[in-house]
């Protein structure tokens, strides 16, 4: 009887172990990833609402939020580059709440915020503070250059039911060694909570130096990125409801080339999403283009019934 | 049987299921799996909403809606370079397509009996024309030529076409000034004939009315249409911005400072714009358009939007406002 025990507990350690084993192997992966808790979002990549869960908010509440949604659109300019910041300005960025364009140095031809200042990085926090202590009630900041092209309805669209009061920081992320960062050049999105943080941790010398570390360069986008770290908020990539990339860090052309490479047989749907909101590395001319085949190009007939609306904006002719 | 290893097992057993059970209660599994499908189905959900959409709103035009048979000039150095992706982009809008080359096909190509060339288009274009009208003639009542570098929204042609009837001798497309006095259609940017002027098209070859007398397709197509009395169409739209370009949009939209008619707007019959004001909203085609390019403006004709973006040209509540002024004054 005694041994009869005996090789039923040790049966009995032995399922357990290999039980164990099994789970830890991955079939059962306890999931972290919370849907409404906004507190505590540790997975890397933020979705744009679905239209279910648009539909169960009140249409009141849904006005509410998109009332409240402004974009403050942060864009950092040089007088080398004329051609784009002209362009910009006569483009995607009268879509924004309010454009402040600030710049290395003042330009004749042009108004901006100028900074005096020649490297990127001490720029890049000079334009965030002066963002954030002249923000009003707006909440979002999106950072960009001037060949980027972004399509701020649809920035609104991403972090609508996102609260500014938490700390995001959104575009395309990108993993460099152990830091990941959101890339400059397709954009960047940062509530103002995040940019809050981010302009305290801008006193600790140790932390989050202006002129950066002597020993390595770090370029500013990465440099961010670091601060950003220190203070608790994480780069995340944005995407939408299927999981496609909304930050583009290349031409339209560019990425539909290469979708004909990867998916001959469907090569727009393989591309880039419907919503997409930046696209980069434009000449200025593909900025005109593109400003058409965004907001006028269509076809006659087709209603989307989306749940918000955004008016166009006054005084513009080519949108 | 060694009663020891059955007692082993049934331990196993037992320790297994009950670790498990364990497990599951202290981590619930909330089923990642599930709320993957649960997106994806509203996605679809999503995707039939827009498609019912379209389809509703075609219904919402005058029940006689109009019927395009689109026809591409072709050949076969050209098939796998360009046609291919027209078949693939705007090719699919079209009720009806058929490609014409000098040789027949498994693209599937309709075999013109004439030789590939330039000096041969306007040849092509009779046989075209006449292949369609002996085959095809009550497939449709509108009929659209396009090139393979053409690009093309057919429902923007449908919306302009929808007002028009097709049993009238009608001819539409870019139209421009010169050699023919009531103008003609480029060929690149794509032209249509009604029923009716197809029907009259052939009858002029056959009476000898119509003749080959140049090579040059669109404007020897134009002198036929003017002979056998067949009207030209002004298809900008209601604010007087053109929907068939015969250039790419980076011709038109750019902003320049007033000049003089550059180059490629010199033959052009109505007073071209530049800048935004130079197309409609609801473009029609594009000229010199290869593969990527298809690829472009299908993306950005029915893909890219500005999420709730309320578009400034709503073409109907402006004309039904011109109606109430009418009616009030």
């Amino acid at each position: 009887m005694l041994s009869e025990g005996g090789s039923f507990m040790k049966g009995m350690v032995v399922g357990g172990v290999f039980c164990l084993v099994l789970s830890l192997l991955g079939s059962f992966s306890p999931v972290t990833e919370s849907k409404t808790d906004g507190n505590d979002h540790h997975h890397h990549h933020v979705k744009a609402a679905s239209k279910d869960e648009l539909q169960q908010l009140s249409d009141s509440r849904l006005q509410k939020l998109t009332d409240q949604l402004q974009v403050y659109c942060v864009v950092m300019v040089q007088p080398k580059s004329l051609v784009y910041w002209a362009t910009a300005l006569d483009t995607w960025t009268k879509h924004c709440d309010k454009a402040e364009f600030y710049t290395s140095e003042a330009s004749k031809a042009l108004e901006a915020i100028d900074l005096n200042e020649k490297d990127d990085w001490a720029r890049l926090r000079k334009a965030l503070k002066h963002a954030y202590e002249n923000a009003g009630d707006i909440r979002w900041f999106f950072v960009a250059q001037p060949n980027t092209f972004a399509i701020i309805e649809n920035l609104k669209y991403l972090v609508l039911t996102k609260d500014p009061e938490q700390p995001f920081y959104l575009g395309k992320a990108v993993k460099s060694g152990e830091l990941e960062y959101v890339e400059l050049n397709s954009g960047i999105v940062l509530s103002y909570e995040a940019l809050k943080r981010l302009v305290n941790v801008f006193q600790e010398e140790e932390k989050c130096p202006e002129r950066g570390r002597q020993l390595w360069k770090l370029s500013d986008d990465k440099q961010l990125a670091v601060c950003l770290k220190f203070t608790g908020v994480f780069a995340e990539n944005g995407e939408d409801v299927h999981g496609k990339g909304l930050f583009n860090s290349k031409t339209v052309d560019s990425l539909i080339s290469e979708s004909m490479k990867q998916n001959p047989s469907n090569v727009v749907e393989g591309c880039c999403a419907d919503l997409a909101i930046t696209f980069s590395g434009l000449s200025a001319n593909q900025m005109q283009v593109m400003m058409f085949g965004v907001y006028r190009l269509r076809p006659y007939g087709h209603d989307f019934h989306d749940l918000l609306t955004f008016f166009p904006p006054e005084g513009s002719d080519n949108d | 049987m060694r009663p020891i290893s059955v007692t082993f097992t049934i331990g196993l057993i037992f320790g297994y299921l009950s670790l498990r059970l364990l497990l599951t209660s202290m981590f619930p599994i909330e089923l990642v799996s599930d709320s993957v499908k649960n997106e994806k189905n509203q996605l679809d959900a999503y995707n039939i909403h827009t498609e019912a959409n379209q389809k509703t709103s075609s219904a919402e035009n005058p029940p006689n809606s109009a019927r395009i048979l689109c026809w591409i000039m072709t050949g076969p150095r050209n098939l796998e370079s360009r046609t291919k992706h027209v078949k693939q982009t705007w090719g699919k809008h079209c009720h009806h397509i058929l490609y014409m080359s000098s040789v027949k096909t498994d693209f599937p190509t309709v075999e013109l009996n004439v030789s590939e060339g330039r000096e041969n288009l306007y040849w092509k274009t009779i046989r075209a024309l006449q292949y369609i009208h002996q085959h095809h003639q009550d497939q449709a009542n509108w009929f659209l030529k396009a090139d393979d570098d053409t690009f093309v929204v057919i429902e923007n042609l449908q919306y302009i076409l929808s007002k028009l009837d097709p049993e009238k001798p009608l001819y539409l497309g870019r139209r421009f000034k010169p050699f023919i006095s009531q103008g003609y259609m480029s060929g690149g940017a794509g032209y249509v004939l009604s029923k009716e002027a197809l029907r009259r098209f052939v009858e002029g070859f056959q009476t000898g009315q119509c003749t080959h007398f140049s090579t040059i397709e669109d404007m020897a197509l134009g002198k036929c249409m003017e002979t056998m009395k067949v009207e030209p169409v002004d298809t900008r739209d209601v604010k007087g911005r053109q929907t068939f370009h015969a250039f790419p949009l980076d011709h038109y939209v750019i902003r320049q400072l007033p000049r003089p008619r550059p180059w490629h707007m010199i033959y052009d019959y109505y007073e071209p714009n530049e800048g935004p004001n130079c197309c409609s909203d609801f473009i029609v085609s594009f000229h010199y358009i290869y593969a990527v390019q298809q690829y472009v403006l299908e993306y950005f004709t029915y893909h890219l939007r500005p999420y709730g973006y309320s578009y400034r040209f709503r073409p109907d509540e402006i004309v039904e406002a011109n109606n109430k002024t009418n009616k009030g004054g």
